[in-house]
């Protein structure tokens, strides 16, 4: 599918950003869910409840022994995952064929990819019917060869968008990213806080003008309440920590359905 | 050769980078910036180059082992770093950078540390020049090297626990990484090895330059010209690099050691951890290992870049040496010349006694890289 962009040239548009493109342009807000791969027996009956309450992309976490860009919610998961013996493979291995019921992205760190190999790490990826990729410790100046490959695998590389990046580096960003342009919500780690930091609805006031791909924040989306005020001025959210504490304290896939349908419905209602 | 500047993309060869998360991009970058204009910057030149002779005690001395010479068969030399101010060669790179923070308008110093020596000399910078100091340190790290967390404290730093993972320095750079995300506004990532995103490891090499630069000139007055072998531990290799500086353009062997259990050049395949591509001890997936060293100053699974890259041209090999060689080695320099050495010099002083044989006549000069007082307590239990 193609679409015609700003500047005049046609971009392929991926099943995560069709998905999204969808839930915006039909007047919603969209809701991407972070579900940590290998947690437990039940992480992939977790996926599907959270796609069943409402989430119109899922991230699957690959754990890495040395995640930086997390908080301890997510550490604690990884660690989890990892003493179970969840790998790359393994996590991959289970989502082939297994219909989750909306897009997939895997969310995991660089060297995950770099010692498979980008290439093999991108067919495996399609092989599992995951079609979008997050790398957050790979900025713009590193990501050049992950986005050759991934453009040839037809794998939609999300990049990031910090807060602290200077106005001319956003429009390079998105002009890189698929899927959406994931706005980092605040200066910090993955986790939930006490309140939504002023930067979350900064970074999507600053992307949302300069760009066509679908604006998310996330980063310190704790609750509904913040998920609507960080929506405000973008096309929606990422929402990580909140969810996988409820599968660290073994909510059961309907006890983590149960927390999307209510951002679901906050995001509707708003 | 000479040791030279990496590309513009932060390489040495194929190794190296700037591999963090969007946000630390502009800080990076900046960084760069900022030290180039620092560096070429006469007045900036001057207060360090004063810090390094009436603060830090520069130059140091080199010592030529009579006794241990005659032992082992070889003529040795050690550059005295474990003269300095706070002990170690820890400092020429950290006042390097806590004057180019306060240049930058950083109130803040975040480190990170492994035996505490670098995080010793950061909270001693710190207080020196008036900033805040926080410094990340493994709950392991932090039981075996008691006396150096009593002394940041003491310094005015604040000490935290790094709980995750193995608890040592891979996940106390984690933990500091954490932190800069956070900070970034106010805070210095004052890194402690030449090691991390690009300019890191050639910004502090060019730091440690100076302890290699004298070394050369000693090396001329002491023997008439460079040493067959200059030798030095390897952890994230900043001692290392800075004494093989002053060499690289010379005949001289450069030998890196490395602990057994942490073994990046010798056991490692390039992957991309701590902002950078550079050997590394993994496992198929790319997850990274544990090192397990009883020195806490090189129980790292990686290595800098510009070590990875010197090993794959071959101008400096890496030999990796066993605890108990180590302990060996702590006791046969304090005996044979009154000096007691950190646990991670002693690497470098171990391989030397192992390959007497082959260093027969040789000059070899060893960069003491520290001084072993806070080692003593974790020694008294290995010996008792």
């Amino acid at each position: 599918m193609n679409a015609p962009t700003g500047d005049g040239w046609s971009r392929v548009i991926g099943p995560v950003e069709a998905a999204l493109r969808a839930r915006r342009d039909g007047g919603g807000k969209c809701l991407v869910v972070y579900v940590t791969g290998g947690l437990g027996d039940d992480w992939l009956d977790t996926a599907r409840a959270v796609a069943a309450a409402g989430a119109d992309v899922i991230e699957i976490g690959v754990p890495f022994s040395d995640p930086v860009m997390d908080g301890p919610t997510i550490q604690a998961a990884n660690d989890v995952a990892l003493a179970g013996g969840a790998t790359p493979v393994s996590i991959l291995d289970a989502l082939r064929g297994a219909d989750v019921g909306v897009p997939l992205a895997v969310m995991t760190y660089y060297n995950i990819a770099y010692r498979m190999g980008l290439e093999r790490f991108a067919q495996s990826l399609t092989a599992a019917g995951v079609s979008g990729c997050i790398l957050p410790d790979l900025p713009l100046e590193e990501a050049g060869p992950w986005l050759d490959v991934a453009a040839g695998a037809g794998v939609e590389p999300i990049l990031l968008a910090a807060p602290t990046a200077p106005d001319e580096r956003l429009p390079r960003i998105c002009e890189r990213t698929r899927g959406f342009v994931y706005g980092v919500g605040l200066l910090g780690v993955t986790g939930v806080r006490s309140e939504l930091a002023a930067s979350a609805v900064e970074i999507a006031s600053r992307l949302k003008p300069i760009t066509d791909v679908p604006v998310l924040v996330g980063v310190g989306i704790g609750t509904p309440d913040q998920a609507v005020e960080a929506s405000r001025h973008g096309d929606g959210v990422v929402v990580g920590s909140a969810v996988v504490q409820r599968m660290v304290d073994r909510a059961g896939p309907e006890g983590v359905a149960e927390l999307v349908a209510e951002f679901r419905a906050a995001l509707d209602g708003s | 050769m000479t040791l030279q500047e990496p590309t513009p993309d932060g390489r040495f060869g194929e190794f190296g980078g700037r591999f963090v998360p969007e946000t630390l991009i502009p800080a990076v970058l900046e960084l760069e910036v900022e030290f180039r204009k620092a560096w070429a910057d006469p007045t900036f030149r001057a207060d360090l180059d004063a810090l390094l002779s009436d603060y830090a005690g520069r130059p140091s001395p080199m010592t030529e082992c009579h006794n241990l010479s005659e032992e082992l068969g070889c003529r040795l030399f050690l550059k005295r770093e474990d003269l300095n101010h706070t002990g170690s060669h820890k400092i020429n790179n950290v006042l390097g950078q806590a004057l180019l923070a306060q240049r930058m308008g950083k109130t803040r110093l975040l480190a990170e540390t492994g035996a505490g020596q670098h995080g010793v000399a950061s909270a001693t910078a710190a207080a020196l020049l008036g900033m805040e100091c926080c410094v990340y340190m493994g709950e392991v790290d932090v039981k075996r090297q008691e006396l150096n967390v009593f002394r940041m404290r003491l310094l005015g730093a604040e000490v935290r626990t790094a709980m995750s993972g193995s608890r040592t320095l891979k996940d106390a750079v984690n933990e500091a990484m954490r932190d800069w995300v956070a900070t970034v506004t106010e805070s210095h990532y004052c890194l402690g090895s030449v090691m991390g995103p690009h300019p890191y490891p050639w910004m502090v090499r060019t730091f440690h330059e100076v302890l290699g630069r004298e070394a050369r000139e000693q090396s001329e007055a002491l023997l008439g010209g460079p040493p067959d072998v200059v030798v030095a531990c390897v952890g994230g290799g900043s001692n290392a690099i800075g004494i093989f500086s002053g060499f690289a353009d010379a005949a001289t062997e450069l030998v890196g050691v490395e602990p057994a259990g942490g073994a990046a050049v010798g056991r490692g395949v390039p992957g991309v951890v701590h902002g950078m591509d550079s050997y590394l001890m993994q496992d198929e997936f790319g997850q990274v290992l544990e090192a397990e060293s009883i020195s806490a100053g090189l129980d790292y699974p990686g290595v800098g870049p510009e070590h990875s890259h010197l090993a794959s041209i071959g101008r400096a090999r890496y030999e990796a040496v066993t605890d108990d060689e180590v302990v060996e080695a702590f006791q046969l320099l304090s005996r044979s010349e009154g000096i007691i050495p950190a646990l991670e010099p002693a690497h470098a002083l171990a391989w030397v006694s192992r390959e007497r044989v082959s260093l027969a006549g040789k000059s070899v000069v060893v960069n003491l890289s520290g001084r072993g007082d806070k080692d003593v307590a974790q020694m008294m239990d290995i010996l008792a």
